[in-house]
């Protein structure tokens, strides 16, 4: 990439970008509290208050949403259409389009959550919204994938640089499953009934479900990480032949492992055995990400000393590398027998989502705010407290999941000596109980750490000078 | 071809990225729609749902009860123990959506019916902890206390017999359902009778206890009861199952 002689500022549309940036920092102080909300629901009972809205079933979905599609999903917004603008020096396309997806997604997750508190559901889980909103969210879809791909066809650029083929990928596989996975015959405007039943229902959902996490958790914020990383580091990405082969393998086999959520079910067993194969040799693309990304700094190690936004991004990386070993671990049949139904996926999808989303997210805006209001973070120090308040609300979060699951897993299938179950079920409930109280407070953590960013992000944007030369400004990336 | 063809032609990638993304899919999915095998035939034994278990679905899907309870059982001995036969896909070909689940903050769910009494069961989801001390469920009180709003039952069924659900609007739809289910449930399975249908099931069983109201209690109730309990297990050789897997 050449540097660009105009201001970008006018070069490029950055009110969208701030927007997104904001919003995604709203959803997620209220994602993550709730989040932290129902897992002391899950350790103290009480706490549901026998009010419906606020009960465990209907909260559930609340935070889902609000964290994946509304603190992910606006971070994804932000990122893209910051990092298309500036791989192709060219500004973005139809900006009353864009204006559209930013109200269109903003009102869909705040009306999505309000629906599912009122008990509106379709009852899939990542797919609670029902037909009118998915109807809704398509449109602003299509929105964004003209936008997106209408800036990439006025790129000033030959090449398509590396982040945006992750995006491309994203935004065309999320729109395929969003489709297929919603498809319902509506009885009223709040009540439908999927159009599949049992088997094929259950394999088109994981194959949506699983993907949510492929693309929507993935493929897509390895598109930001293919931008901040090498932009932070100062360097440009370790390997192109890599991250062109990873690349297509990812999202290639993506795309078949979503039955191993449904092993020793009903599903046939060629389909969970066919899932359970492709999760087994997704570990190969998924490392060549993490691999890609922490090569990068080869070189420059030195950043992990003295920059705490490197320190969340290598952070984030080594959470993926380590999520993407547990999870095809988790996808082998003998395994998964075990670790299904129990709190040990649960801890396994945190240390994806707080591991690497949120904190490549955090790391990528600390990156961003500084550029977008034209400022320099308002403070380093609280840089590194937000960063470690993160790292010990996921480790605390992650292994009182591990107690629990595959203390629960053991527990379901231990037997006495003569052959008897040797616990009930609500001895699992109980001995669940203390984890379930670390988890809270892991999540508590984590919470608070976002809390200070809000406040050094709010700080920053109040008291913005006029730019002084940054520490932080980059060379080059190539592409 | 050079993969820098690829990258710098915005519509080859976006056509290529849309092939490699639709195989996975196409090879798992499309199949299990067209491979008979893929739903046991248990000769017309289980049936769709009666329209007060419908309603009681839907409040089950309402309320989230799928993200703490499965209704998968695997065929492992410690299910078997605790919960009965493994789950078979025949008796979930009516569910839309299907309500497998994907976590045991509860027990499964699957075989729950006729496992306990309408009395434990209303007691149960009005206040878990007043007969489960350690229970982490929440209080249901409110399904006590409203009133089952049924007026659309026929126009839910409708939907439902759109997807391909067996409920019967016209003679010959009944007669098919004489033949596949027996003349008793042909009839419940009736939407043009579905009203009545409801209201009969629910003052003849009175799941709720409280014969004078017909609450949300009352469905959900009765659809709990009636999980699991439709195919009769000792009519099948063992094996016989297998052969579908």
């Amino acid at each position: 990439m050449s540097q660009s002689s105009a201001l970008p500022a006018e070069q490029y549309n950055y009110d969208i970008i701030r927007r997104f940036t904001i919003m995604a920092m709203v959803w997620a102080v209220l994602g993550m509290s709730v989040g932290v909300y129902i897992a002391s629901e899950l350790a103290w009972p009480f706490l549901n208050f026998d009010i419906p809205q606020l009960t465990f079933g209907r909260l559930r979905p609340v935070h889902t949403t609000l964290v994946i599609f509304g603190f992910g999903g606006s971070a994804l917004f932000a990122t893209s259409y910051y990092i298309v603008q500036r791989t192709s020096q060219a500004r973005l396309a139809f900006p009353w389009l864009a204006e559209f997806t930013f109200w269109g997604w903003t009102g869909g997750v705040a009306l999505g959550v309000m629906t599912y508190m009122l008990g509106i559901t379709q009852g899939r889980e990542y797919a609670e919204f029902e037909w009118p909103l998915d109807i809704a969210i398509t449109l602003v879809w299509v929105s964004y994938f003209a936008v997106y791909i209408e800036t990439l066809r006025r790129r000033t650029q030959p090449h398509i640089y590396v982040a945006n083929w992750f995006y491309l990928a994203f935004i065309l596989a999320v729109a395929l499953l969003h489709i297929f996975n919603n498809l319902a015959v509506p009885v009223s405007l709040t009540k439908s009934y999927s159009l599949f039943s049992g088997v094929q229902d259950a394999m088109t959902q994981w194959w949506y479900g699983h993907n949510a996490v492929g693309f929507f958790l993935t493929a897509a914020f390895l598109g930001m990480m293919y931008y901040f990383v090498p932009k932070q580091a100062g360097r440009p990405v370790y390997s192109y032949r890599l991250s062109i082969i990873h690349f297509w393998a990812l999202i290639f086999l993506y795309m078949w492992v979503g039955g191993h959520h449904l092993h020793w079910t009903s599903l046939p067993d060629w389909v969970s055995t066919l899932a359970a194969t492709f999760s087994v040799i997704l570990l190969m693309p998924s490392w060549g990400g993490m691999i890609n990304g922490i090569m990068t700094l080869s070189g420059a190690w030195d950043k992990l000393r003295s920059d705490p936004v490197m320190l969340f991004l290598i952070t984030s990386l080594s959470f993926y590398g380590m999520s993407t070993f547990e999870g095809p671990l988790m996808s082998l049949k003998s395994v998964n027998a075990l670790s299904h139904y129990t709190d040990w996926t649960i801890g396994h999808v945190h240390s994806g989502a707080l591991g690497w989303v949120a904190l490549v997210t955090f790391g990528s805006f600390y990156h961003l705010i500084p550029r977008l209001w034209d400022s320099k973070m308002y403070s380093q120090t609280l840089i590194y407290v937000h960063f470690w308040l993160a790292t010990i609300g996921i480790v605390l979060y992650i292994t009182s999941m591990w107690v629990a699951g595959i203390g629960q897993g053991l527990m379901l299938r231990s037997f006495d000596d003569y052959g008897n179950l040797a616990y009930t079920f609500i001895e699992t409930v109980e001995f669940m109980h203390t984890p379930y109280v670390w988890r809270a407070l892991g999540g508590a953590f984590f919470v608070t750490g976002v809390l200070v960013m809000v406040y050094n992000m709010a700080m920053t944007i109040a008291r913005r000078q006029p730019a002084a030369e940054t520490q932080l400004s980059a060379k080059p990336a190539q592409a | 071809m050079r993969h820098e063809q690829i990258e710098t032609n915005s519509g080859l990638m976006l056509l290529l990225i849309l092939v490699v993304i639709s195989i996975g899919g196409l090879v798992e999915i499309v199949p299990l729609f067209y491979i008979n095998e893929t739903v046991e035939d248990v000769k017309g034994e289980v049936r769709p749902y009666t329209p007060l278990e419908l309603r009681g679905r839907d409040i089950y899907i309402r309320e989230g009860c799928y993200l703490c309870h499965s209704q998968q059982i695997r065929p492992f001995r410690d299910e078997w123990l605790r919960y009965g036969h493994y789950s078979l896909a025949a008796e979930s070909q009516y569910d839309h959506p299907f309500q497998w689940g994907s976590k045991r903050t509860g027990p499964d769910l699957a075989r729950v019916g006729g496992k306990y009494s309408n009395q434990w069961q209303v007691q149960h989801l009005n206040a878990p902890r007043s007969v489960v001390p350690q229970s982490i469920m929440p209080n249901y009180p409110w399904l006590l206390q409203t009133d089952l709003d049924y007026s659309d039952i026929v126009g839910r069924m409708r939907a439902l017999r759109w997807t391909g659900v067996p409920y019967s609007v016209t003679q010959a739809e009944y007669d098919r359902n004489v033949k596949t289910f027996g003349k008793a449930t042909a009839d419940l399975l009736d939407i043009n009778q579905a009203q009545d249908n409801l209201l009969k099931q629910a003052r003849d069983r009175d799941f709720d206890g409280n014969p004078s109201r017909i609450t949300e209690m009352d469905a959900l109730v009765a659809y709990l009861q009636v999980l699991g309990t439709m195919v009769d297990f000792t009519k099948y050789d063992e094996g016989y199952f297998a052969r579908f897997r």
